[in-house]
């Protein structure tokens, strides 16, 4: 689960974390009465969405008027915004955080996050904030410092020294650095994160080390026991019908092409898209009924590839483990006319009881082939999907 | 031979008594794994599918010289399960629980690595488990496709797995071991340590190796096969035409250093002269062909 910026900062205010003072409004009267409280002549209005990038998009403006404050709230609030980090997708923004404007002496990069690689939790610095990070990890690499910490003793003050000297940073600014990344580090344990990233890290004209910008992931694995976090999801943010799946326990991704897909395992799930792929078909979505493969999940999952309007023929792909194959063509079939699925539905089914389940559909009157494995399936999909 | 578990492997469970434990302890038993007993805190004492009921892991061990554990414990009891089967000196973990906090498993593998070369063989979490056909079944992946025979399956996926299996027992290689690692962010055994055990194994032929998407483990896999491996191996990698997500900011592109594609994997793993096939429907026919040849030779 993302949280977006203003409520990420909120948290780093709780672990000691400097950042610029800040009000997130809904409305240009709001953000009028933000400033005024603010102070200054010179904010900041940035939308607040879950993805990175915004500034690209004129998601992130500075303005030195009230007049140019109300005009930006205005072609931001309400409308949508796709950045290069949103894959296409336009979010809505129903936020802006207001902040005060800091005038910026030099830029870093700060980030922590669950490395796979190492097995812990590493924190990685660059003298080179801004959007050019990814480029510069790319191209010289050895711009990026990499701090790995012992989960058995936590982040130790020496660590973060070794960043700050790396970052060329002078006096008091080692020990303010190393009060961010102790922050940070508490902040990660304590919240279960498993990223949390500062881009830019400023040091200000008034020679003080601030977060800029701040972006959290919270571990979904961990919201059990993190209510506090849980109640500040943005369901805005997501997509309608992938949460729809979501709750009925289905992970849905809705592509370009025109064959949809319902299979059990995510691997298994991609496998068959790139099936449909290498035999010259699109697939229209990626669903993967996940664990525990009841009739009920089966006709959501057709109701759910339904919704997609340019879907011309149904790949089945369901591997029987635990749910025996039988029950499942009884369940396709139940749920096929439940949903009054017309399109062809091609079924490959492997597994305990396959042949028996293979049989059952093979003998119903609805418009349903059976394959023999999975070549023929992806082949037949395709074909009813090219007529 | 097989590699990690075979007929005398001794098999306890954890979360014995619960929906899912029962189910598949139930399993296991007609396949004919030693499940000797099993572990629900507070049952202790008690009989359960004719096998002892231990209220902590020591105790079954004590009392059943189990090496071998596995996990059907809610996720957000998981972890606690995987230390205290370390403690008592399993030597076999496999944790089939899904969805545990990442957190927890930094904490678990930060102990096994401490402990080296006594850490156990930490299986999963989030995956099937592990069977040596014929001889002893421990999780839960569908019984009757198995038939033991002479490759060594390693993968991520779960469903993909059975599917690598099935071709296989089609072609009629059959499997030696099949290993489910799991797909998490922090997992147990993986491919290298899968892999430097199947280059072992005197029954083990042809490995395939099942990877996808994200991270680089098998990029690294890669890399060891060039060094390490003899035997012929065959690759499969899920999500060449899986779409991007969303993202929050550049740091897992960093950490990554713009690897971890699909198409990065390939490259990697046929430079290290791995069969990589296009279309999973092929593992079984090529792990088939390969193994011919290899014995024309």
């Amino acid at each position: 689960m993302n949280l977006h910026e203003y409520q990420a900062k909120s948290l780093f205010t709780g672990f000691g974390i400097p950042v610029p003072a800040s009000v997130p409004v809904g409305s240009a009267e709001e953000a009028l009465r933000a400033a005024e409280n603010l102070g200054g002549n010179s904010w900041m209005v940035k939308a607040q969405i879950y993805a990175g990038s915004r500034e690209l998009s004129g998601g992130v403006k500075r303005v030195n008027s009230t007049e140019d404050l109300t005009a930006v709230c205005n072609s931001l609030l309400g409308k949508t915004l796709a950045t290069p980090q949103t894959d296409g997708e336009h979010l809505p923004v129903n936020r802006v955080l207001i902040e005060q404007a800091v005038d910026i002496k030099q830029e870093m990069y700060l980030s922590a996050l669950v490395d796979r690689d190492s097995e812990t939790i590493t924190f990685m610095a660059s003298t080179q904030g801004g959007v050019n990070i990814e480029d510069i990890a790319e191209k010289s690499p050895e711009k990026i410092i990499h701090i790995q910490v012992n989960p058995c003793t936590g982040l130790q003050a020496y660590q973060c020294r070794q960043v700050a000297f790396a970052l060329d940073l002078q006096g008091s600014h080692v020990s303010e650095l190393t009060d961010i990344m102790l922050g940070l580090y508490d902040l990660f344990v304590y919240k279960d994160l498993t990223l949390v990233e500062i881009n830019p890290l400023v040091i200000s004209k008034e020679n003080t080390i601030l977060a800029l910008d701040a972006k959290l992931t919270i571990d979904d694995n961990a919201l059990y026991r993190r209510p506090d976090l849980r109640e500040m999801r943005d369901t805005t943010q997501e997509n309608i019908k992938e949460a729809r799946a979501l709750e009925s326990g289905i992970n849905y991704i809705a592509l370009n092409g025109n064959i949809g897909c319902m299979v059990n395992g995510a691997g298994l799930a991609m496998a068959t898209m790139d099936l449909i792929k290498l035999h010259g078909g699109e697939p229209a979505n990626f669903l993967d009924v996940s664990g525990g493969t009841t009739a009920e999940k089966v006709a959501e999952s057709f109701k759910l590839i339904l919704t997609e309007p340019d879907v011309k023929a149904i790949l089945v792909n369901i591997f029987g483990g635990m749910v025996h194959c039988d029950l499942i063509a009884e369940g396709i079939i139940q749920a096929m006319q439940e949903v009054s699925v017309v399109i062809p539905v091609i079924v490959f089914l492997a597994g305990t009881n396959a042949a028996q389940g293979l049989d059952i559909l093979a003998q119903s009157s609805l418009n349903i082939e059976t394959a023999s494995d999975l070549t023929e399936a992806a082949r037949k999909a395709v074909a009813c999907a090219a007529t | 031979m097989s590699i990690l578990i075979n007929k005398d492997t001794r098999v306890i469970v954890q979360g014995f008594t619960g929906k899912q434990g029962s189910f598949h302890a139930r399993q296991a038993i007609e396949y004919g794994t030693q499940l000797v007993g099993g572990v629900t805190p507070g049952k202790g004492g008690q009989v359960h599918l004719e096998r002892p009921v231990f209220n902590t892991v020591q105790d079954a061990v004590a009392e059943t010289g189990a090496d071998a554990s596995v996990i059907y414990v809610p996720a957000a009891m998981a972890a606690d399960a995987i230390l205290e089967a370390t403690e008592a000196g399993i030597r076999v973990i496999v944790c089939i629980t899904e969805g545990i906090p990442v957190q927890d498993m930094i904490r678990v593998k930060a102990l096994h690595r401490q402990m080296g070369d006594n850490a156990p063989y930490l299986i999963g979490p989030n995956c099937p488990g592990i069977i040596t056909p014929d001889e002893c079944k421990i999780g839960i992946m569908p019984a009757e496709i198995h038939l033991r025979g002479s490759t060594g399956i390693i993968s991520r996926s779960g469903t993909l797995t059975y599917e690598a299996v099935r071709q296989t027992t089609v072609e009629g290689l059959g499997q030696s071991t099949c290993i489910g690692i799991g797909g998490d962010l922090i997992q147990g055994m993986n491919f290298i340590d899968c892999l430097a055990l199947f280059e072992q194994d005197s029954e083990t032929e042809v490995i395939i190796l099942v990877g996808e998407i994200g991270g680089t483990r098998e990029e690294t896999a890669a890399e060891y096969i060039r060094e390490h491996v003899t035997k012929p191996v065959v690759a499969y990698i899920a999500g060449m035409t899986a779409p991007h997500g969303r993202r929050m900011g550049h740091a897992g592109a960093i950490i990554s250093g713009g690897k971890g594609s699909a198409a990065d994997k390939v490259i990697a793993l046929e430079a290290a002269g791995v069969n990589v096939v296009d279309s999973p429907a092929e593992m079984g026919s090529t792990a088939s062909s390969l193994l011919a040849n290899s014995c024309n030779r």
